[in-house]
């Protein structure tokens, strides 16, 4: 075994992976902006799926030079520094440490961390949430009225109520484009969570909760509803489509599943934020 | 030697765990009449208030029942033909329990828009009074099944019921639709002692939950 | 003669109490409550029964090991004995032992056998999943399956390095002959083996829906198998508590002379940190479950909305663990990567004051974080954004962490031997499981990803591209010392490369189904995402062979071909490989008198450590 200190490189290595990562962003970075970005999801189908998908790209163009520079480094380290075949027990320099650069990673990574959190609480606040449950009382809000659509979870399914329609409770989920939705999302039993993924939703129903998220659908389209947080036996089999459609289409259906579910209607409760149905507790 | 032995053991103590993992209620298939459009299958249920030492080592689990040939089995899975009518008919033992979305009180999804109960038609019964449903949510199904009269007489202890014991028949017919593989479900709270009556045999699949596997 | 050799307190007497007391409590259980508790006619099961069985089935097992021998004769007036065991040969390990090497082995013996269950049960999620349907196991078993993988692996890994190596190597790193507490240190693992055996009871008792994280209501509602998944995590928090009390307590107490608190190998930091937060969190888990099982037992309500109690309640205490959990896993994996890249770039640690405060940040910060796992569920909205910078924050200590391990490797002299490769995949993993990270701390993005396949891929990278990649770095590089035999270099690189590109090939793909709306736990998908899970599954199933290569490598190598690796198989500079191989009983011959610096690489003298009087060579 040798002990043999070896000299420090000369700063030609440096260069050359500062030269390594700027050619690696220059390449990437276009690519996550104008390949992958626009693509990420959950689409643009709303106005919180459009701040998500934004926010998504942020997120990655901040991440790729930092991930461009690690894995330069350690692909150029990894080629050049390399043990000697003669003695692979040779030591390196002893170098332990260095005051600049612990302190420029440091200020880099920091600027970094503050710019995310800065950046993702304005977006969280001018997004209206950015489709996400906020609980009963939201802080942030759109402006002006917003049709509310209450999410009822239940061991295992969603049903949908429509206070401003007569309290109808509707086994399907339908909402009329390019109209402010507030949605109500609440639970009779365990912990479910409403994810509505093209649109960018997603609220966890509690028990004795209202949680509240907001969303604008932009364009008519189907959507998929899946439980996200899981609920006992059939978790996997709560799902359901959706859909979104235009006014005229929505106030005909609307109308529709007034007229069908007329007499259940008659005996629902009247419409809460929160429910507290008979049998409580341990049933028998 | 006895690494092999060893290893023998660990291969033979993998394998009766993964044949346990897949043990569950035997599927029953009801024999289809008739071709086409009219193809059609006779499924009978009975739904009791508990199982009984017979059928189960949770005894006083409630639970559906299947006829086969005569004989009630503690069947939840059963292989229903593609695009034809299911004609279903429940022997209804077990009292109310009520729901605890009352929404769910009217029937969906079936033939006609209505079930009978005991012979007459209706298409909702008062949501406090159902004892259990029988539901496919992905095909729109729900039918509630209206409970026992708690002041009944001959209330049914535990199964098999007969006929004699108190019941409710409800009748109703949908169809399967495309091939498949749909979860069915009780909606009501009907596990006594559990919180919000949603344990036990309502999250365990051979009493209050299954599958209709359409071919 | 031999059977005689049974004879005694040992694990075999310790099974057969635990089995005796097991039916014992169980009996007793259905005594206490046969009239008084009504309710569990209807439910027919006896929660009461089935804690107070396991209770008397764990006192049983640990008396029959030996545990109850110490108190009962200082009880009785007699002198203590200082060390049990520790003499003697194969014996030793299968009983109660006080010497930290002979747990050591233990732990990586008992742990290894539980991590091969864990990922059995991880194969057979993955099987499931072949097809966007239930089609394999009973509906179910599908659950129980994700939460027995979860909970085992949660449970066994957070001693999953500190339970082996830190045993076995923090005592001689830091110059001391024992632990602080040796029994403590035998108790620890005897009683993650007994929670481990409750939790597989679980099957038998109709599995548990829950996950490992157990929401109330659900645990509530849950069979008796939810009662083995509360024994086993209180089990483990106990456990914990008392390894990580051990710990401080030993490197408070027993260093030798020479060895400063800025000396400490980074092992050392990264169990010390480690410990810290198991003291501090794990008892919140032990006093949580404890409710939990008041709820189902004494019809209690702290977490039942419809008795007074709050869901949202679990869920803080819960998380206000679980974040800590996760740390838990990932700074022994820290440790260790810091302790070996030295050796294998044959410099010191650069920047090791920067490596400490990183540690330390993490351990402070993994307590201020908590919320971001409810960031969608209602609760507390308004300081959301103060959880989004908390958990931003915690990637700057982390990203000391890499910037000292990327200084370590900068004109380094770098073998790519086994145990190297593992640390530098714990690069690449890790820095891919960090920046998956950001997407789940950042609100907005996270209304997508949350619950969904996104975030399992995510600590997935972490915990398995961290730790488990560490440990097995930890076994390449310590297990020829421990046992004083080599393990094959050229499988051991088939296994790696195998193991990196099977793990990247699963969890990669995995963080773009999540993205594109796969929900976990769900046995069910869309359509769609169909090929993409076949893909994953067959990942898996190759970085499950990649896991039987390392098996057979280290059993043949340990048990057949044993080539004797020598005192000092990496030419490491640190003071366990100035011992010789394996390690002898008292570990060393005189205290010895540490040096300035404990990775005094390039500096052109020997180990930091003089003088260790043990010869090197192997002796018995």
């Amino acid at each position: 075994m040798s002990s043999r200190p070896t000299s420090a490189p000369r700063g030609g290595h440096a260069l050359r992976i500062a030269l390594l990562t700027v050619v690696l962003t220059l390449i990437t970075l276009p690519l996550v902006i104008w390949v992958l970005g626009p693509n990420m999801p959950p689409g643009k189908g709303t106005d919180v799926a459009k701040a998500q998908v934004f926010d998504n790209t942020v997120l990655l163009v901040v991440m790729t030079p930092i991930t461009m520079f690690i894995l330069g480094y350690l692909v150029y380290t990894l080629i050049v520094f390399r043990a000697g075949k003669a003695d692979p027990t040779e030591d390196g320099a002893p170098i332990r440490g260095n005051m600049r650069l612990q302190v420029a990673w440091l200020v880099v990574t920091t600027v970094a961390v503050l710019f995310l959190a800065a950046f993702g609480t304005v977006e969280l606040l001018s997004n209206n949430g950015s489709g996400g449950g906020q609980g009963p009382s939201p802080i942030a809000k759109p402006d002006g009225g917003a049709l509310p659509v209450q999410v009822i979870a239940q061991q295992w399914q969603f049903t949908y109520r429509y206070p401003t329609y007569g309290g109808v409770e509707t086994a399907q989920l339908e909402l009329p484009v390019n109209r402010q939705i507030v949605f109500h999302v609440t639970s009779l039993d365990a912990i479910h969570s409403f994810w509505a993924y093209q649109l960018g939703v997603k609220a966890d129903a509690n028990p004795g909760v209202d949680n509240v998220a907001y969303v604008k659908p932009k364009t008519v389209r189907t959507f998929q509803i899946r439980c996200a947080e899981l609920c006992g036996l059939w978790h996997g089999y709560m799902f359901d489509t959706g859909r979104v459609v235009s006014g005229g289409d929505f106030a005909s259906w609307i109308r529709r599943q007034q007229t069908e579910f007329r007499d259940v209607t008659k005996v629902l409760p009247p419409y809460a934020t929160t429910y507290n149905p008979d049998p409580p507790g341990r049933a028998g | 030697m006895i690494t092999l032995v060893a290893v023998a053991v660990v291969a033979v103590l993998i394998a009766a765990y993964v044949v346990f993992l897949t043990n569950g209620p035997t599927p029953y298939r009801p024999v289809a009449s008739g071709t086409g459009a009219s193809r059609s299958v006779d499924l009978t249920l009975q739904t009791v208030a508990a199982i009984g030492p017979k059928l189960s080592p949770n005894e006083s689990w409630v639970s559906y029942l299947v006829r086969e040939n005569g004989v009630w089995h503690r069947s939840t899975v059963w292989t229903l033909p593609a695009h034809s009518l299911v004609h279903v008919t429940v022997y209804q033992f077990d009292g109310d329990s009520g729901l605890r979305n009352p929404f769910l009180s009217k029937a969906r999804g079936i033939v006609g828009g209505t079930f009978t109960v005991n012979g007459k038609p209706m298409s909702m019964i008062n949501p406090d009074d159902a004892s259990h449903t029988f539901a496919i949510p992905e095909l729109g199904l729900i039918v509630p099944l209206l409970g026992v009269a708690d002041d009944a007489k001959n209330q049914c202890d535990y199964a098999p019921c007969s006929m004699s014991n108190a019941h409710n028949t409800i009748t109703f017919t949908f169809r399967t639709g495309a091939k498949g593989h749909y979860r069915w479900q009780c909606f009501v709270p009907c596990a006594a002692g559990f919180v919000y009556g949603f344990g036990g045999p309502m999250q365990t699949i051979g009493y209050m939950d299954g599958f209709v596997n359409v071919v | 003669m031999r059977l005689r050799r049974l004879i005694g307190f040992n694990l075999l007497t310790g099974v057969i109490l635990g089995i005796v007391g097991f039916y014992v409590g169980w009996w007793l259980g259905h005594q206490i409550n046969a009239k008084s508790i009504e309710y569990f006619g209807d439910t027919n099961q006896n929660d009461v029964g089935l804690f107070v069985a396991y209770f008397v089935g764990v006192i049983g097992f640990l008396v029959g090991l030996g545990f109850a021998n110490y108190p009962l004769q200082r009880l009785a007036g007699r002198p203590p004995s200082l060390r049990e065991k520790e003499a003697g040969g194969a014996g030793r390990y299968f009983g109660l032992c006080t010497d930290h090497k002979v747990v050591g082995m233990q732990y990586l013996i008992g742990i290894g056998a539980f991590i091969f269950i864990g990922g059995l049960n991880a194969m057979l999620i993955r099987f499931e999943l072949l097809t966007p349907d239930q089609h394999a196991w009973n509906a179910n078993n599908y659950l129980t399956l994700v939460g027995l993988h979860g909970t085992m692996m949660m449970g066994m890994m957070t001693s999953g390095i500190l339970g082996p190596f830190a045993n076995y190597l923090l005592p001689i790193m830091i110059g001391a002959r024992r632990m602080a507490f040796p029994r403590i240190e035998a108790l620890t693992f005897w009683l993650l083996m007994a929670a481990g055996v409750i939790l597989m009871t679980a099957i038998g008792f109709g599995g548990f829906p829950t996950g490992w994280t157990g929401y109330e209501p659900l645990s509530d509602q849950a069979n008796m198998g939810m009662d083995a998944y509360i024994a086993f995590f209180a089990l483990v928090g106990l456990s914990m508590t008392l390894l990580g009390l051990n710990m401080i307590a030993t490197v408070i107490t027993m260093r030798a002379p020479g060895m400063a608190w800025g000396r400490l190998p980074m092992f050392v930091w990264g169990t010390v940190s480690t410990s810290i937060l198991m003291v501090l969190a794990a008892p919140v888990l032990i006093s949580t479950l404890l409710m939990v099982m008041l709820d189902r037992t004494a019809q209690t309500g702290f977490f039942n909305p419809q008795t007074g109690g709050s869901p949202y309640l679990y869920e803080n205490l819960f998380w206000v663990f679980g974040h800590p959990e996760v740390y838990i896993l990932a700074l022994p994996g820290m440790g260790i990567l810091l302790e070996i890249i030295p050796v294998f770039a044959r410099k010191p640690v650069w920047g090791y004051r920067l490596a400490v405060a990183g540690m330390l940040g993490i351990t402070l910060l993994s307590f201020l974080v908590w919320q971001h796992h409810l960031f969608v569920s209602g609760i507390n909205a308004d300081v959301r954004p103060f959880y989004m910078l908390s958990t931003e924050l915690i990637s700057l200590p982390t990203g000391f962490i890499f910037v000292c391990a990327l200084g370590t490797l900068w004109a380094g002299r770098i073998r790519l031997s086994v145990p190297m490769l593992f640390c530098l995949a714990w690069l690449f993993n890790f820095l891919i499981g960090g920046l998956s990270g950001v997407f789940l701390s950042d609100v907005p993005s996270d209304v997508t990803t949350h619950g969904s396949f996104f975030s399992m891929a995510h600590f997935h990278y972490t915990i398995m591209g961290g730790l488990i990649f560490t440990f097995f770095a930890a076994i390449y590089y310590w297990v020829p010392k421990m046992t004083g035999y080599k393990i094959n270099e050229t499988w051991g690189k088939v296994h790696f490369w195998l193991m990196f590109v099977a793990f990247n090939a699963t969890f990669g793909p995995l963080l773009v189904i999540g993205f594109l709306g796969m929900p976990r736990r769900a046995v069910t998908y869309a359509g769609y995402l169909q090929g993409a899970n076949q893909w994953v599954s067959i990942s898996a199933f190759v970085l499950g062979f990649s896991m039987l290569i390392f098996l057979a490598n280290f059993v043949w190598s340990q048990v057949f071909a044993r080539v004797p690796a020598g005192a000092n198989p990496w030419a490491s500079k640190s003071i366990e490989f100035q011992l010789p191989s394996p390690v002898p009983v008292q570990n060393f011959d005189r205290i010895p008198t540490f040096g300035p610096d404990p990775y005094p690489y390039g500096d052109g003298v020997g180990a930091p450590v003089r003088p260790v009087a043990t010869p090197a060579g192997p002796t018995r």
